[in-house]
This record gives C-alpha cells, structure tokens and sequence, in this order.
C-alpha cells in the first residue's frame, strides 16, 4: 500500500483528522460526540499514517509505546472523579463545573477532563490493538 | 470526605490497578505494589465494616443525582462484610500470586487485571442499583476471563471458552431481567423497585422475571443444572487464580440472589420450593461429583458447586434463622474455598502433580505442612469447634423448624460426602507412600524457590487459617453478625429508608 498518492494524502490527513477528533470530544457534551468515537478518530489518524508510511514511521512519529495511553487516561479519567471528594466534598462523580463560559470549549467542567481521558484510553487500547496484530502478521 | 466512605474500597482498587499499569513490565514493583496496596485496602474494609457496624446502613449518590435517578451506592451490614471477606481474600490472594506466580506470566499485565477483578467484587457489593449491578458483572467476566487465559496453555483456553460462553449467556439473560423489570416499573433502583414490584398487578410477568433473574444468577453461582462451566475451568488457571475464583466469584452471584429474593422480590410458595428443589440438587450433584475425581483442584470444583447449595437452601427456606446460617455459610466458605486452593497451590509446587493417585508421602515429608493444611480441610468438613460445623447446624435446625426433611437429609448427605472426599484426599495425598515422581524439568520446585518466595506463599495460608480459627472458635461474634445481616435483609425498611432518604 506505500503509493505516493496515499502518502501524501496522509501527511494532511494526520493533523487534519486530529483536529477533528478533538473537535468531536470537545462536541460531546451535549451533541453526538463525546470521549469515545474522538478516540477512535484520532486512532483512525495513526492508523492511515501506519498504512501509507509503515508502522516503523509511525512509532517514531507517537515517540511513546501506545499502551502508556491507557494508564494515563485512566487517571485523568480517575482523577476527574474524584475531584468532588477532594475539592467540594460532594460524592463521587459529581460534575464540578468553571462558572464562566470559555471560547471554543463552552463550559468547562470535571465531565470534559473524564472524556479526555475516555479519548486517551481509547486511542491507546486501539492503536495497541492494530499495531500488535499488524506486527504479528 | 468522611460521608464518601463507601466509595473508598473501590478508589483504592481503581487507584491500585492504575498503578500497576504504569509499571506494566516491572514485576518486582508490582508485587510489592499490590501487597501494600491490598494491605491498605483491608484497613479500609475494615474502617467501613467499623463505620457500618456502629452507625447502620449507609448509602451514597453517585453524581449527587438523587435516588431513584442516580446511582445508588449502599453499605449495609451485608455488603461491608462481604467486601471485608474481599478485602482479606484479595490480600491472601495477592500474595500469594506475588509468591507463586511465574515472571513471564505476571508480565502479561496479571496483577493490574487482579486489582480490577477486586474493583468489580466490591462494586457488585456496594451498588444499589441493578443496571449498576449488571455493569460491575461485566468488569468480574472480563478481568477472571482475562485472569483464566493468562499463560494461553491449550487447557486453559479451552476451560477459558467454556467459562465465558456460559458466563456471557448468564449476562444476557441478567440483562433480559433487568429491562423486563424495568418496563414493569420504570426503575432501576433496588430499594425503589422494592415498593414498585410489589405494586405491579400482572404478578405472572413479575414471576416470569423473578425466575430470569434466578436463572442469570444461578449460572454465575454454578447452581444445578447449571454449574458445568465450573469444574470445566477453575482447574486450569495458577492456583491463585483459581483461589480468588473459588472463594469470590460465585459468591458474588449467591450475594445477588440473596440481595434480589430480599429486597425486590416477595419470595412466594413456588419459588421457595424451586429454591429448595435447587439447592438439594445442587448439593447432591456437587456431592457426588467430587467423589469421582482425582485431581485435587477439579475436588476443590465440586466441593465448591455442592457448598453453594448449603447457601441456596438457607435463602429458600427463607425464615430469618437460615438466612443467618446462610450468611454464616457464606462468610465460611470465602475464607476457607481460597485457602484450599492455595493449599492446592503449594501441593503442586512441592510434587510436580495434581494427581491423588500418585501423590503421596507429604505428611512424612512435610509434617509442619500437613498440620497447616489439616486446618482449612478439616474446617471445610465442619468438624465442631471448626467454622463449617456452625452454619451446618443453624441450617439443619432451621431445616427441621419448616419441615424441610428433603434438605435436611440432602445437607446431612453433602456433608458426609465432604467428610469422605476430604479424608479419602487426606489418606492418599498425606498418609499414603506414594511412587516415586518423576522430575519435571524446568518446573519451579518449592525446595527451589527462594525463602522469601517461601514465605509470601505460606504467609497467607497461616492467616487464613487463622481466620478460619477464629470462624470456628469465636462463632458466637461470627453468628450475630449473620444474624444482624439475616435481620436486616428480612426486615428491608431500614434500607430502604436509607436509600430514599425518607
């Protein structure tokens, strides 16, 4: 599959479809979207890169083992839970929202940083998935 | 931060598992890791059972949606002891994988995946609402799935497919429960649906459900005629493994029986017959069952299906003195299962063999050993003072009170059959002189294995039996703690009220 028209079509397609995963993260909240199908978007991203230039490329592009993705996902993901027992002494999971509205994101609160972490959990149980099946066949 | 207490066993498990994640490869770290941690984990069980103990039932709200909206995390008497009995197990259990477990399996991400197992146990006995309960099944499947396949022997992928088939259509039919249960009354709160059930008039459609959700939950409990996932895979798996399964994972489907025939449903003359019918079947099938086999684990399985029936017969007969013997049975039966498996564990690694027929010798051979061992099996058999003799006899007692000469005669039976098992395994594996074994090459003898692996193996069979002692000899604490559970599930108002916040 390394042909020129895919190759270079993917140099585009990489940041262009990151983009678009974290605009469909940040779409979520209240619209179809959210932390899951970002993180399949942005995998789709490294996926297309790995077709057109080869996995070894892309590794050197992610710089980290994939797998590292889960954990730290995991503890945003975590950590934005429990943020109301630390913070406000409310229970577990309760959203903890900035009161002011922000440019671009829209209302800030622990709900996005549990979805970033869905996003980033996602992204690195898939990559690990297809990079270790694309390296055993 | 106080009031969140109920939340905590599950953040320390969660925090634990991610934890090991990060240091995926480093196995020292990770051993020592999970022992910290599940020590830490026991002082919190603990705290919460205390806090339980002194100011009653708790409940929290997740998200702090109100219930019957939100989801309902509840700490009564019942569910703070069960995650004690976790919080122990899970120590002994980590332990000894930490002691036994060979490197290149625990390099395969074994005890992140543990620690998760122990998050979805506590889970499934805090949550109050019964998709959540569903949810927390899901997390059990999933991680004892991954747990049975760690290793990919041919054995163990063949019990790991039968295990999840049959654990998987348990889930479906759990599910099917739950949404026809939720179109009768548009809840999915426990101690909400405990008013509404009660309130629907189409009492066929609610009887229908009441046997779907037996039917889900009686696979997961390995109940007759629906246990033979059972002795098909716990054989196959390490020892610690198999310990954490044999003492944990059908209890949580026998905590979800007891929880759903208190709570929700009224549990009415047929259903108490279909109980009892079970449970006699069961500990007759498990009986028998383990009287046939020869591997010292598949003996284990039997004995672990026919002691679920002591369990099902108390919660059909469903007066409040067999709930009691029940819970006792219950609270017993998590300490002792695990620590067989553990013995079996150590049987394996000194003899190279799981076989009875060919074992032999370990009393001349190990004499301090034997006498360790002697305590969990000959508490499973209920010997008096040991803990299986208390339950037994609330169980029989209660029996004849409601008349129930049929599981009298089958508990009398199961119990004898126990007697002979665990002796006839006592003479051939500990009396008997048994053939010489040939060396198995590359295995990781006991003698071999350094003293401090020694010790992380034989530590937490000594605590357990001491546990199990103290189940035997201080049965008095132990019989009003299951009696003050049995009070609290017959008499649901107080949970209720708790949850509802009335």
């Amino acid at each position: 599959m390394k042909t020129l028209i895919l190759r270079t079509a993917s140099n585009y397609m990489l940041p262009l479809l990151l983009v678009f995963s974290v605009f469909i993260l940040l779409r979520g909240h209240y619209l179809p979207g959210g932390g899951f199908v970002g993180g399949l978007i942005a995998s789709i991203a490294f996926v297309l890169h790995a077709f057109a230039n080869g996995l070894g490329d892309t590794r050197k592009l992610l710089k980290f083992h994939p797998g590292f993705l889960m954990p730290a996902g995991l503890s945003v993901a975590f950590l934005s839970g429990i943020s109301p027992i630390i913070f406000t002494g409310e229970p577990l999971m309760t959203g903890i929202w900035y009161p002011d509205s922000l440019p671009i994101v829209g209302n800030l609160g622990s709900a996005l940083f549990f979805d970033i972490g869905v996003y980033l959990v996602v992204l690195g149980v898939t990559l690990t998935i297809i990079f270790s099946i694309s390296e055993s066949a | 931060m106080i009031q969140q207490l109920i939340f905590y066993p599950l953040i320390v498990q969660m925090l634990l598992a991610i934890v090991l994640m990060f240091v995926w490869s480093r196995i020292g770290w990770q051993r020592v890791i999970s022992i910290v941690g599940s020590v830490l984990n026991l002082g919190v069980a603990v705290w919460l059972f205390i806090s339980v103990w002194q100011n009653g039932t708790q409940a929290v709200q997740a998200g702090n949606w109100e219930a019957p909206f939100g989801i309902t995390f509840v700490a009564d008497t019942f569910a703070a002891t069960l995650v004690l009995l976790t919080a122990i197990a899970g120590l002994a259990v980590s332990s000894f994988s930490a002691g036994s477990v060979i490197s290149p399996r625990l390099k395969f991400g074994f005890f992140p995946i543990f620690h998760f197992l122990l998050l979805g146990l506590n889970g499934a006995f805090l949550t109050g609402d019964i998709f959540n309960l569903y949810v927390w099944f899901e997390i059990i499947i999933i991680t004892s799935f991954v747990l049975l396949t760690i290793g990919g022997e041919k054995a163990q992928l063949e019990g790991a497919v039968k295990y999840f088939t049959l654990n998987v259509l348990a889930s479906i039919v759990f599910l099917t429960a739950i949404a026809v249960l939720y179109g009768l009354t548009g809840s999915l709160n426990m101690a909400d649906l405990a008013s509404k059930v009660a309130a629907v008039e189409n009492r066929t459609l609610v009887q229908v459900n009441a046997l779907l959700f037996l039917v889900g939950f009686g696979i997961k409990s390995a109940l007759f005629p629906l246990y033979f996932w059972l002795p098909a895979s716990y054989h196959t798996p390490p020892s610690a493994v198999s310990a954490i399964f044999g003492g944990l994972l059908t209890k949580v489907g026998v905590y979800a029986l007891i929880r759903v025939f208190t709570l929700i449903f009224e549990v009415d003359p047929f259903l108490e017959n279909v109980l009892l019918a079970i449970a006699v079947l069961t500990l007759f099938s498990g009986a028998v069952g383990a009287i046939v086999q020869n591997n010292i684990r598949k003996i284990f399985s039997y004995l672990v299906i026919c002691h679920i029936g002591y369990m099902i017969a108390g919660l059909g007969m469903m007066t409040e003195a067999a709930i009691a013997g029940a819970i006792f049975y219950i609270i017993h039966d998590i300490m002792v299962k695990t620590n067989l498996f553990m013995v079996s564990g150590v049987i394996y690694k000194i003899k190279a063999n799981h076989n009875i027929k060919k074992l032999g010798d370990f009393y001349a051979d190990h004499p301090k050993l034997s006498l360790l061992f002697a305590i969990p099996l000959f508490s499973l058999v209920g010997i008096p003072p040991l803990s299986g003799f208390w339950p037994k006899l609330s169980l029989i007692s209660e029996g004849w009170n409601t008349e129930n000469f049929a599981v009298i005669a089958a508990i009398l039976f199961a119990s004898f059959i126990t007697l002979f098992v665990i002796v006839k395994l006592w003479g051939e594996v500990f009396w008997k002189t048994g053939a010489k074994l040939p060396e198995v090459r590359n295995f990781p003898y006991f003698n071999k294995l350094s003293k401090f692996r020694k010790t992380q193996m034989l530590a937490p069979i000594i605590f357990l039996a001491f546990v199990t002692l103290y189940l035997g000899f201080g049965a008095g604490n132990i019989q009003s703690l299951a009696e003050r559970i049995a009070f609290e599930l017959m008499d649901n108002q107080e949970y209720i009220n708790t949850v509802l916040r009335k």
